[in-house]
């Protein structure tokens, strides 16, 4: 769907420094060159099926569907995969693509630590340096997975500017990346940032949504009506969408970050609060002030705490395709306890916001409806957090 | 002819860079005409942003200082056209794209040109993304300045064929601030610019001392200083206009005989 300047509509492009103009350019034909060839897709599946555990299930929670009394609900296991979210899809694909352009060092954004513990964990694997920028705020709500970068080797840098969130740590992820190219790539965590960086992510990710359209056929004959995930930068719920945008029938909904609620400050709903801006390399909807300078953004997830949302994700909306609703703390933090309580799986705290607007939408759908809901992590990393939101003095 | 020409019509020239509304605008003031007093040749007007990433320490803090104080693009133009009346030598804003696209592009350069700005800086718009910028640039009289880097190599060419202005040459790898040594071998850089255009250039990213300005000016057209002016700033606060103005001394008397 890309257009051959890296645009989705009018969103996207390459805002980006004259001194990394090159980088991306170099990535681009790289990426260009590998994504055909027999030899890198071979080596890339084998990564992604013996290593991290894919193809990841597609399971019917009958229990959840009974009791919500509507549509039947699938969940697309990418909890399950290994490092315990869907980031490990696109990371094993770009950290394959630096090893071949001849990069011995990986340097990442993260914002709750998912793609940073995935960034970390390829690079132990592929045997290359890494250095994953975290806001320190961030670095504070998610304890554990600093400690599980550190264990797989990484270097973990705090970013104490702006909201100490994750927009902060890609901005430094920015500057340090034109300080030292030469051996370096940029891992970029989600649909985001400069061209080619949002048909990359895409791409690999892309995988999410080519399974659940094989395994829904075998379950069950057909498509599914309605695909829910939920967004922050949009890889989980690209990956999850794009095989199926020329799916006509098939309802394309993106949850994001309500925070408090939309008509509130405290929110991180970019479609629904943000309007089209330029920032981080890419034109697309940004939260913003009357004077273009970016808002600070807020969720109880910090995997959805950014300020903006990547340009297809921009262009799906303008054009109808997919829908951006928002759902709020107190939304996801039910979801997270009930799918706990009913399914026995603890989703991540970003996934049970697309759980949310399932556990809402579909007791209003008939029973032969069906929804896929992407688990686009699991909750372990944020089970003392919940903790703490109901009241519990419970520290990592 | 483009405005911005002027600053090398007297040998070398001197840029500055300042942050508007770091502490407040009235010191900003105080400063470019102490810039100019004192031989600045050109001014680079920063319109702060929140997330300014292209900076290094020194500029981004001085970016938060001026939101924190509550300058907005507005009160900018209001107090640019006020310099206007005293402060002849050429102008320019340097700022982020989305600073301008939000706006309004033609919006904004309305605005700037009625304050008198000759040229703007969007170190976020490259090459393959001005068109759009230019185009409405062009027809309020204002240069978008095209940046030149140590890793442009073969894109050189292609960016100085269409600079207007002048060309921002980055010193070397990295963010905006001082550096102890630059390193990179500049000259092979300015040999292609100059076999490609007439627009003069001026070195920036890194300067901090006359001895580099010098080294700097040299094989260039001028010297263009930031984070050096902006630490200053940061450190004597609403103070600042006679330290700035004996920091820019020392920088042009060092560039004075080239």
């Amino acid at each position: 769907m890309t257009n051959p300047n890296g645009r989705f509509g009018d969103y996207g492009g390459q805002y980006m420094p004259e001194t990394l103009m090159n980088a991306v350019i170099e990535l681009e034909e790289a990426y260009n060159h590998y994504k055909n060839d027999p030899e890198f897709n071979k080596e890339l599946n084998d990564l992604l099926n013996e290593y991290a555990n894919r193809p990841s299930r597609l399971y019917y929670a009958k229990k959840m569907t009974e009791e919500l009394g509507g549509a039947k609900i699938y969940l697309k296991r990418e909890d399950l995969n290994h490092t315990g979210a869907h980031k490990i899809n696109n990371v094993l694909g770009q950290a394959l693509l630096a090893k071949k352009m001849g990069k011995t060092r990986l340097i990442a954004e993260t914002g709750a630590g998912q793609h940073g513990v995935a960034t970390a964990t390829a690079a132990a694997l592929l045997g290359m340096e890494c250095l994953v920028y975290m806001g320190v705020e961030d670095m504070e709500r998610q304890k554990l997975n600093v400690y599980r970068m550190r264990l797989l080797g990484a270097e973990v840098r705090g970013v104490p500017t702006g909201t100490g969130t994750l927009k902060d740590a890609v901005s430094e992820c920015m500057r340090e990346w034109t300080s030292r190219i030469a051996d370096t790539h940029y891992c970029l965590g989600s649909v985001m940032g400069p061209h080619p960086f949002p048909t990359i992510v895409r791409d690999f990710q892309a995988v999410i949504g080519r399974e659940i359209k094989q395994q829904m056929l075998e379950k069950e004959g057909r498509l599914p009506d309605m695909l829910i995930a939920c967004v922050g930068g949009g890889s989980n719920a690209i990956g999850t969408f794009y095989d199926f945008i020329n799916d006509k029938e098939v309802a394309l909904v993106g949850a994001e970050a309500a925070g408090k609620g939309i008509d509130t400050p405290l929110t991180a709903a970019t479609m629904n609060t943000g309007s089209v801006g330029i920032f981080h390399g890419m034109k697309s909807y940004f939260c913003q002030d009357k004077y273009g300078q970016i808002a600070p953004v807020y969720s109880i997830s910090a995997g959805l705490d950014y300020p903006g949302i990547g340009p297809e994700h921009a262009w799906l909306s303008d054009i109808g395709r997919a829908k951006y609703v928002g759902i709020t703390d107190d939304e996801a933090v039910d979801a997270f306890e009930y799918v706990s309580r009913c399914e026995g799986i603890i989703p991540a705290i970003e996934s049970s916001h697309a759980l949310a607007y399932a556990m809402k939408i579909a007791p209003t759908m008939d029973k032969d409806k069906i929804i896929v809901v992407t688990v686009s992590g699991r909750g372990d990393k944020d089970v003392a957090a919940i903790a703490r939101y109901r009241g519990e003095d419970l520290h990592e | 002819m483009s405005n911005l020409y002027k600053a090398f019509d007297h040998g070398k020239a001197f840029i500055g860079f300042i942050t508007c509304g770091d502490p407040d605008l009235e010191t900003t003031g105080k400063c470019v005409r102490e810039m100019v007093k004192n031989g600045a040749d050109l001014i680079e007007l920063g319109i702060p942003f929140s997330d300014p990433t292209a900076e290094g320490p020194v500029i981004m803090d001085a970016d938060k200082r001026a939101l924190d104080g509550g300058v907005t693009t507005d009160d900018i133009f209001a107090f640019t056209k006020e310099l206007r009346k005293d402060v002849k030598v050429p102008m320019l804003y340097m700022t982020y794209a989305n600073v301008v696209f939000h706006y309004g592009v033609e919006e904004f350069c309305t605005k700037a040109e009625e304050a008198g700005i000759d040229g703007l800086i969007l170190p976020d718009v490259p090459f393959e993304e001005k068109a759009d910028f230019e185009a409405v640039c062009q027809k309020h009289n204002i240069d978008l300045v095209s940046m030149i880097a140590p890793t442009s190599e073969n894109r050189i060419a292609m960016i100085a064929k269409e600079a207007k202005g002048f060309l921002y040459v980055v010193s070397s790898l990295g963010v905006t601030g001082t550096r102890t040594n630059i390193s990179t071998d500049l000259r092979p850089m300015i040999e292609t610019i100059r076999a490609n255009t007439d627009v003069p250039c001026a070195i920036g990213f890194g300067i901090s001392n006359p001895e580099q300005c010098r080294n700097m000016a040299s094989i260039a057209d001028g010297a263009i200083v930031g984070s050096g002016i902006v630490k200053i700033v940061a450190k004597y606060g609403k103070d600042s206009a006679g330290p700035v103005g004996e920091f820019v001394k020392s920088m042009k008397d060092a560039i004075r005989d080239l």
